[in-house]
């Protein structure tokens, strides 16, 4: 008997598009706990796989939506959720998630995400936000605190962060919640709530990226890294997203934001279903007088 | 049959170009539109935003153009037809998706009803400006198609033309009218929906396990598979193998994919190319003509006739690909070509490098008016001399 025979298969193996491994990312990287985190969710809500789609924009974690055992699409620099967008009103029998990065989804991709979320479109977002763009050997981004050094800002950052939370409450989400790759349960939790309810919802996951951002900034190893997330997070449900800046001293995670609201498809189905009910009633014509 | 009457509106009727688009990617079976306002397009979003609801289909109006190209190229890979409309401005920021819809081989339609450049231009004012950029624009090597309406009868008819091209060669098709095309109103005849040739992308015939989206058949082209159907495949940007899977650093599979895209369009270029030939057979100089010019180009030749000159038109209706081989064989038989655009020479430059040693000129005209025939004679006896 060979080795292989005797490995038992991971249970959440058939999520994965397994003859894509080995990854790309770095060990010690929060990507795979948030994409594990993702599939017990799916796993949890025995979601039908084959209505799931799965969107990823550019960088480490663009590739997620390769490794994701399930119809996705890998879109250009920052344009996930527009094309998220097409997908979901063009069928919305179909569960859409984005699953990207902080510079992809904030920084080229930022008007797309305030305008998705102000319509409310029914998208789930799910931003790993590892403060730099690690895949181009990490520059600095709309997340990088201030003072940190990447190798576009090797006197320091200058730049005032993105609180996403803050960005995302204030554009409209439903459901906006942040964890750090050390809260897996939670997470899991909050994909699961993320992908039953209606709108556009958006969970920011806190990352370790040990290779480069946090050796650039002597963050020490990614179990140092997982060590500070554990004492610095606090969790505080229902807290003002606007008072919940990442500091050195705290990063507040929890869920923030958890409101009802219709979405775009819904307004646009009822609106048709009006437009159409006339049509047959005579009241309005094709053809403008 | 009901919904069916309500999106084909069969009849005659006096409208403009911009609307007579609209109702022909209605008729194509267009139910997916994103868009964002623009001059000179903008009425094929206001006709697209009031009759999506009656038919069924989606209106989105997006964030930019940028924006809106990506949705559509959702909604395709969701199943939809789907169509943008916009001018050079927002034509320049879909570029880059424009990239993305040809390695991902989205059927698409994307119009450009253009207006004067570069950059904001003269938004209310007619241009040809965009020929090149149709091609050109985005980075890479690629082909797309490109048709060029002179009517509002043909923004119908191409737009239609459109769709069933972008559906068999699965690529971007780009119509591109000009500002007085979109504006203009002309009769246009729709006709009954049972005589409206449609045509649907191929669907895979292998179950899920053996299905690789970009495994081409005969014609070089794969079947298409869509969201929601169970075949759960992956499709990137970047280069990628038959099966979806990234190929970021070989050499044959960036040779072989990149060939084939662009093969697809150029070794079915004869089933394409559409043109239009007026007194072309024993003609000494030939006037090259499309969109709004080239209606002043055909009276132009026929007053030329009366006048004893011996001119012909040949009229673009395909732009890209271009028809390279039709305009060589017009050139060995002319002794002149005059090329009349509203741009300061752009498809003059393909006509040049395909017609060798005949000579060439070009009749380049910027800014509010179209071509008067009498220019475009006047140049044929400069021509001549």
């Amino acid at each position: 008997m060979t080795e292989s025979n005797l490995m038992l298969e991971h249970p959440l193996a058939k999520y994965l598009r397994q003859e894509r491994m080995p990854h790309i990312w770095c060990e010690g990287c929060g990507n795979g706990v948030l994409l594990c985190s993702f599939f017990e969710a799916l796993d949890e809500l025995k979601l039908d796989l084959d209505k799931l789609v799965v969107v990823s924009g550019i960088g480490c974690i663009g590739r997620a939506a390769g490794y994701v055992n399930v119809d996705s699409f890998h879109t250009t620099h920052g344009r996930a959720i527009a094309f998220a967008t097409g997908v979901k009103l063009a069928n919305p029998d179909l569960k859409v998630v984005v699953i990207s990065g902080d510079g992809d989804l904030f920084a080229i991709g930022g008007n797309h995400f305030i305008h998705a979320a102000r319509r409310n479109v029914d998208i789930k977002v799910i931003c790993a936000n590892n403060f730099n763009y690690g895949m181009t050997g990490g520059q600095y981004g709309p997340t990088t605190p201030l003072d940190s050094w990447t190798t576009t800002t090797p006197y320091g950052n200058i730049e005032h962060p993105f609180n996403l939370v803050h960005l995302a409450a204030a554009s409209g989400a439903v459901y906006v919640a942040r964890w750090t790759t050390l809260q897996v349960r939670r997470l899991r939790n909050s994909i699961e709530k993320a992908l039953q309810k209606e709108g556009l919802s958006f969970i920011e996951v806190i990352s370790p990226c040990p290779e480069i951002y946090d050796r650039y900034n002597k963050l020490g190893t990614a179990i140092d890294v997982m060590k500070r997330f554990k004492l610095v997070s606090e969790v505080r449900h229902g807290y003002d997203p606007a008072k919940a800046e990442i500091t050195k001293d705290q990063i507040i995670v929890g869920e923030f934001i958890d409101i009802e609201k219709p979405s775009y498809g819904r307004l646009f189905r009822e609106m048709t279903a009006k437009v159409q009910k006339k049509l047959k009633g005579g009241k309005a014509k094709c053809e403008r007088k | 049959m009901e919904k069916k009457n309500r999106a084909v509106l069969t009849g005659t009727h006096f409208m403009s170009g911009d609307l007579a688009c609209a109702e022909g990617a209605i008729a194509a079976g267009c139910r997916f539109f994103g868009g964002y306002p623009i001059t000179p397009a903008t009425e094929i979003a206001e006709r697209m935003a009031r009759r999506m609801p009656e038919i069924g289909g989606v209106y989105i109006q997006m964030e930019d153009e940028i924006g809106s190209i990506a949705a559509i190229i959702g909604a395709s890979y969701a199943g939809k037809k789907a169509m943008t409309a916009t001018s050079g401005p927002g034509f320049s920021l879909m570029q880059e998706n424009i990239g993305l819809a040809v390695m991902t081989e989205a059927p698409l339609v994307i119009v450009d009803i253009m207006r004067g450049g570069p950059s904001t231009g003269q938004p209310t004012m007619p241009g040809q400006q965009d020929m090149m950029q149709a091609k050109w624009g985005s980075h890479g090597d690629y082909e797309i198609i490109a048709l060029a309406p002179s009517s509002v009868q043909e923004m119908f008819d191409l737009t239609i033309e459109c769709f069933n091209l972008a559906e068999t060669y699965r690529v971007p098709v780009m119509l591109l009218a000009d500002e007085i095309i979109g504006h203009m109103w002309e009769r246009v005849k729709i006709p009954p929906p049972e005589e409206i040739v449609l045509v649907s992308r191929k669907k895979p015939k292998v179950p899920p396990n053996e299905y690789h989206p970009f495994k081409p058949d005969g014609n070089l082209v794969p079947p298409m598979a869509c969201f929601g159907e169970g075949y759960r495949f992956h499709a990137t940007g970047l280069t990628h193998d038959e099966k979806g899977a990234p190929k970021t650093v070989s050499i044959e599979e960036q040779t072989k994919l990149v060939k084939r895209l662009c093969d697809k369009i150029r070794k079915n270029a004869g089933k394409i190319i559409k043109v239009e030939e007026v007194m072309l057979e024993d003609a000494e100089v030939a006037v090259i003509a499309y969109g709004i010019t080239s209606r002043a180009a055909l009276s132009a030749v026929r007053k030329a006739r009366k006048e004893g000159i011996k001119a012909g038109l040949l009229r673009l209706i395909t732009i890209w690909p271009f028809p390279e081989e039709l305009v060589a064989g017009i050139a060995k038989k002319v002794n002149v070509i005059i090329v009349p655009e509203m741009n300061y020479g752009q498809l003059v430059r393909e006509v040049e490098r395909v017609a060798k040693t005949t000579p060439v000129f070009l009749l380049s005209k910027l800014g509010e008016e179209p071509h008067r025939p009498s220019e475009i004679i006047e140049a044929m006896r400069r021509a001549l001399k």
